[in-house]
């Protein structure tokens, strides 16, 4: 497979360079960290007085980390390290709370951020002679425009359209031969249905590439998606926090993401004590962001969870890898001391036909002990009416939980719509411990 | 044979009265019931008089409902005839899953459901009628 560098150097810096960068870069965050009022009481209260208490890679755990409710407390200029002036771009999520997350860029910070897009761009395979149609949003929302500057760098042909209007969309992809998409995986499933009714067949479209970002979305959604267009789709990272799109893009390999790490320093941490886990364990992903002055942000949690493969890429990329998102420490729980994704719960109950897709998780105390109850429905259709069928089949979903989650489950049988049924983000977790 | 329905509901106050509600709006007869408990849930089998429509509507109303056949056999209501019963079968090595008895007051008749482990492997019909016991059929059972 051809591999293409945007700057070979950084992107194949051996380890030790790479973290003498990192080191050096880190130092001029500190810096402007301490230019922030946030920053200047949170770093001296744990006990780091100066930039040169951070000596080393390791000095950087010293460091406590930071959280999204920071950003929100500190608005609109308690993690500004740059005067007003010095910003040439603001971007904003309206968050569900209210209170924005804003981040500042100066033009330094743009330039880099910009680089670094260009580079994931580069690495998917994307060359000059591309034409890349944007149907993601423009505004506050760093994807839309991020890509647009980061193609742009590359040199490919950019069309700025937005999302909607799906006749437009087509038709545009038509008159210009659009190569690349960024879209989002729902409104590319959806035109896909659109494209009949618009008597246009794949095989008129050039595609063959796409950026799929800005929501979840499975690894199979990924392969259908390829299949329906014939194209490669690629995965990627990124949030407002640490610029936006681009912390973390999928090469030609799609063998998951590389981190830039000149450009970020990567942790996986307990999501419980903090702790910095060995690599390739599961944990939440915690960022540093080395290439923007006018907000620092050091040891982010960013409340995703994934997990890192130091192993050597075939592209020749010594960035290590991040795996797709597991999950997000919101939705995780914590069961005598395991860590348990309701997620892990639900491709168990999928998995089995005698009981519908409908289910509830409950966490009680039983003496000092957790427990945790599945509740199940019977699914009619494949009811039997045998009772040693029904035992047989709480013992199987409770083996196969085991088997996943390493927890000895109840498992409650219910009858047919029985459970609440939840709209969109279902909240099938009923935590009834009570905190100690 | 006869039709026994095998419900499923959980084991809590209201759910036996919520599959009655819905015979009598059928105006289903039930002739025989008992409940398998099993703690959390448990299993009631009903024998009624038009098992068919009966399955259809509790399908229909959302119930998981299983029809299975079932034995119903009956004899004069006369001390010993159940071990009679029990001694043939034993003598065909077969094994009674789930039985339920009565006597039907009209005509002192004892009837009992027999539900078997592997139905088809001898044939139970035989056996029993060869030690003077009737089975009833569909017809006769509704009829009574």
């Amino acid at each position: 497979m051809e591999v293409n560098y945007w700057n070979p150097d950084v992107e194949t810096l051996d380890r030790g360079q790479l973290e003498a960068l990192q080191l050096e870069r880190l130092g001029n965050i500190v810096t402007q960290a301490f230019k922030t009022p946030f920053y200047q009481k949170r770093l001296s209260r744990a006990g780091i007085k100066s930039p040169a208490n951070i000596q080393s890679l390791d000095d950087l755990r010293k460091i406590p980390f930071t959280v999204k409710d920071d950003l929100r407390q500190s608005f609109p200029k308690g993690l500004m390290a740059v005067e007003m002036d010095e910003v040439v771009r603001i971007h904003s999520s309206s968050g569900t709370t209210g209170i924005p997350t804003v981040i500042y860029y100066t033009a330094e910070d743009m330039e880099n951020w910009t680089n670094i897009l260009a580079r994931s761009i580069v690495a998917t395979g994307c060359t000059s002679k591309d034409v890349f149609q944007n149907m993601m949003s423009y505004g506050l929302f760093t994807g839309g425009l991020g890509l647009h500057y980061g193609t742009e760098r590359v040199g490919m042909t950019v069309i700025p359209i937005g999302g909607g209007n799906t006749r437009r969309q087509i038709q545009v992809m038509k008159d210009f031969k659009t190569t690349v998409l960024h879209v989002t995986p729902s409104y590319l499933l959806h035109i896909h249905s659109k494209l009949a009714e618009y008597d246009t067949t794949i095989d008129e479209l050039h595609l063959k590439k796409a950026f799929l970002g800005a929501e979840p979305y499975s690894e199979n959604t990924r392969k259908k998606l390829e299949e329906l267009y014939k194209i490669d789709a690629y995965n990627s990272y990124g949030l407002s926090e640490m610029n936006g799109p681009g912390v973390a893009f999928e090469c030609v390999y799609k063998e998951d993401m590389h981190v830039w790490e000149d450009a970020y320093i990567l942790e996986i941490i307990d999501p419980a004590t903090g702790e910095v886990l060995p690599d390739g364990e599961t944990g939440e992903v915690v960022l540093t962001n080395l290439i923007r002055s006018a907000l620092p942000l050091m040891r982010y949690r960013t409340r995703d969870l994934a997990f890192v493969h130091p192993e050597p890429c075939k592209c020749g990329r010594t960035h290590w890898r991040l795996s797709r998102i597991q999950g997000r420490t919101d939705d995780m729980l914590i069961v005598n001391g395991v860590n348990v994704f309701p997620s892990q719960i639900e491709e168990v109950i999928m998995s089995v036909p005698e009981v519908g897709t409908n289910y509830q998780i409950h966490l009680t105390k039983a003496g000092s002990l957790d427990k945790l109850t599945v509740r199940v429905e019977i699914y009619s259709k494949m009811f039997t009416g045998e009772l040693g069928e029904l035992e047989a089949l709480r013992n199987r979903i409770k083996d196969k939980l085991k088997a996943s989650i390493t927890i000895n489950a109840h498992i409650e049988l219910h009858e047919p719509g029985s459970l609440p049924v939840f709209e969109g983000k279902a909240k099938r977790v009923v935590d009834n411990r009570e905190m100690l | 044979m006869a039709k026994q329905l095998t419900i499923f509901l959980e084991n809590r106050p209201g759910r036996i009265q919520s599959i009655s509600k819905v015979l009598v709006e059928h105006q289903m007869n039930v002739w025989a019931f008992t409940i398998q408990d099993r703690g959390e849930f448990g299993l009631v089998k009903l024998v009624v008089d038009k098992p068919q429509q009966a399955q259809l509507v509790m399908i229909d109303e959302g119930f998981a409902c299983a029809m299975k056949e079932i034995l119903a056999v009956t004899a004069d209501d006369e001390p010993g005839n159940l071990a009679k019963l029990t001694a043939a079968l034993l003598e065909k090595n077969v094994n009674i899953k789930d039985a339920y008895g009565f006597v039907a007051p009209t005509d002192r008749k004892g009837i009992c459901f027999l539900e078997f482990e592997n139905p088809d492997k001898v044939n139970l019909e035989e056996i029993i009628a060869a030690h003077g016991f009737t089975i009833l059929t569909d017809e006769e059972l509704y009829e009574l």
